[in-house]
């Protein structure tokens, strides 16, 4: 276990020196100082306004930018310190393979949602001390969301890293993995309804399969409970799991997705060479 | 392991590795004892530095290899805590260089200060390069970490690999001597050269595509610690020969035609081998065991 924790620590603070992590953290603080100078906390859009309206449109750009920062930014350090010799002299200590894998996906996991919901905590406190009604459940699912989402997004870029040798080749399995992703979001996904007549069934359990879409679709339920602005196949959703258990399967499913990744990737990274 | 002098402590059995196609190993059959110390040499490509990462778990492979009964990939912790290994290129790290010294003293359940001790008597000083992120360091400071990791802790299995690359005459022999500390133990010390390595080991290890093309035992008359006192007069004044000889520590008299200095054991091959370059202007050379 000190094993585990100590590889976390090393992970995180060898993250924090990483230019990607300024990058990375200076990309979602500065979301939320854009929100907030474009007056996006003032503004209304069915019937939400303040940090409510400022959240919402936080935890979209947060759906667009967070699955490609920690795909990318993970199988490119994994991969590079392989290539480097990184693994070559640090498995050479009696580190446990697991405590290795597992602490190392510990040490990620806070590094990537660390900065996501330190920007979101900053924008409650910055409006609570000015005066705005904070939002405390909104800022409970969508923190609670982004846990999954992170957690499920490591798990690829894990399990991309321990399946391939170079830095190239992982960072552009990542890049491809992230554009179908966003290819089958739900705005593809009429488009392939309309054209290709497909059964209803298929396109929702496309859908369902894709962890963007199903963020994407539960964070929509948070401010829009009958998910008007996803059309017909909100009534497949709403229908099929009612609003609670879609929410439920929106944290578990991805959260478990990739820890299944992560899982598998743990397996190659135990069988194949370090 | 040392405690295992002359037993079989590594034991390799028809050890065949294999990259796609290319046979890196081809059925190599090994055994090392305790107390072994072995110069593992041969060209790029022989097959050297695969072989060291067999024994250090890291490949997966053909054939069966064990240390001290056990298999490096299934009881890592029991026997990598047991080996100390120094790598041919540093590794680059960007955490500072206590981070790793911490890191690697909790991991391999040593004090970090006798880690510490070891980069000390090597020339290191730690209150200046502690800060200091360990790929930023020269190539000579990174070799002296990672040696002080390997020796600052109990193992009975040494591998380094080309170990005296990145160092200076004088800290080559703080290396011999930490060697001669421990002389006992099992080594394996790769290197592309055996003279680098010869007056390090009692056994020769030749490797040339995969295969071991020698395997011989060497006279272990030479102690490692054994510092040679040596004095060279030359013929004529010779610029790249005072900046060559200088570098081993040594100190002119006459007027820049005899230089002295100290030798250690091991290093006499690779000091000759640079005298060498000089033979046109050598008017003597006395070279005589010193006290250690």
């Amino acid at each position: 276990m000190k094993a585990f924790l100590l590889t976390a620590r090393l992970d995180m603070a060898e993250s924090f020196r990483a230019k990607w992590f300024v990058v990375y953290s200076l990309v979602f603080g500065g979301i939320v100082v854009a929100l907030f100078l474009f007056g996006l906390s003032e503004s209304r859009i069915m019937g939400f306004t303040g940090l409510t309206r400022l959240l919402v449109t936080y935890i979209q750009l947060s759906m667009a930018i967070l699955p490609v920062f920690v795909l990318i930014s993970t199988v490119r350090s994994m991969a590079g310190d392989r290539e480097a010799g990184v693994y070559e002299y640090m498995l050479s200590l009696p580190v446990p393979l697991w405590a290795w894998y597992w602490g190392r996906f510990a040490g990620r996991f806070a590094v990537v949602f660390l900065p996501v919901f330190l920007a979101m905590a900053a924008a409650m406190i910055w409006g609570g001390l000015r005066g705005a009604d904070l939002p405390y459940a909104h800022f409970f699912w969508y923190s609670a969301l982004l846990v999954s989402l992170a957690f499920c997004f490591l798990g690829m870029g894990f399990l991309i890293s321990s399946l391939t040798r170079s830095p190239d080749v992982a960072q552009s399995a990542a890049f491809f993995i992230w554009l179908v992703l966003l290819m089958f979001l739900d705005l593809v996904l009429l488009g392939v309804i309309i054209q290709e007549q497909a059964p209803p069934e298929v396109v929702m359990a496309i859908a369902l399969a894709n962890p963007m879409q199903v963020f994407r679709a539960a964070a929509m339920m948070l401010f829009d409970p009958q998910l008007i602005l996803l059309g017909p196949s909100a009534y497949l959703i709403l229908d099929n799991f009612g609003s609670a258990g879609f929410m439920a399967y929106a944290l578990i499913y991805p959260a478990g997705l990739g820890l299944v990744l992560a899982w598998l990737g743990f397996r190659v990274f135990c069988k194949s060479d370090l | 392991m040392a405690e295992n002098k002359g037993n079989k402590m590594i034991r390799l059995d028809h050890l065949t590795k294999s990259f796609r196609r290319t046979r890196v190993l081809d059925d190599l059959t090994l055994e090392i004892a305790g107390g072994d110390r072995v110069a593992l040499i041969g060209s790029n490509g022989a097959g050297k530095t695969t072989l060291i990462r067999c024994i250090l778990g890291q490949y997966g492979h053909e054939g069966r290899l064990s240390i001290d009964g056990k298999d490096p990939r299934k009881a890592r912790g029991e026997v990598l805590g047991r080996i100390g290994f120094v790598p041919q290129l540093p590794p680059p790290l960007k955490m500072p260089v206590g981070e790793l010294i911490r890191f690697a003293a909790h991991i391999c359940k040593s004090p970090a200060s006798r880690m510490e001790d070891i980069g000390i008597r090597l020339g290191l000083d730690f209150d200046e390069i502690r800060r200091r992120p360990f790929v930023k360091l020269s190539g000579g400071m990174k070799q002296k970490i990672l040696i002080s990791i390997a020796m600052g802790r109990d193992t009975g299995l040494l591998i380094l690999d080309e170990p005296t690359a990145n160092l200076d005459p004088a800290a080559r022999q703080i290396l011999f001597e930490l060697l001669s500390e421990r002389i006992d133990q099992s080594m394996i010390i790769s290197s592309h050269r055996l003279e680098e390595v010869s007056g390090l080991v009692n056994r020769v290890i030749e490797m040339d595509r995969g295969k071991v093309v020698l395997d011989d035992h060497v006279e272990d008359a030479v102690n490692i610690a054994a510092r040679q006192l040596c004095t060279v007069r030359i013929g004529r004044l010779e610029p790249a020969f005072a900046k060559a000889v200088e570098e081993w520590g040594f100190r002119s008299s006459a007027g820049g035609l005899e230089w002295s200095g100290e030798v250690a054991g091991p290093d006499r091959l690779q000091f000759l081998g640079m005298l060498s370059r000089y033979a046109g202007i050598l008017s003597a050379l006395d070279l005589r065991e010193g006290p250690r």
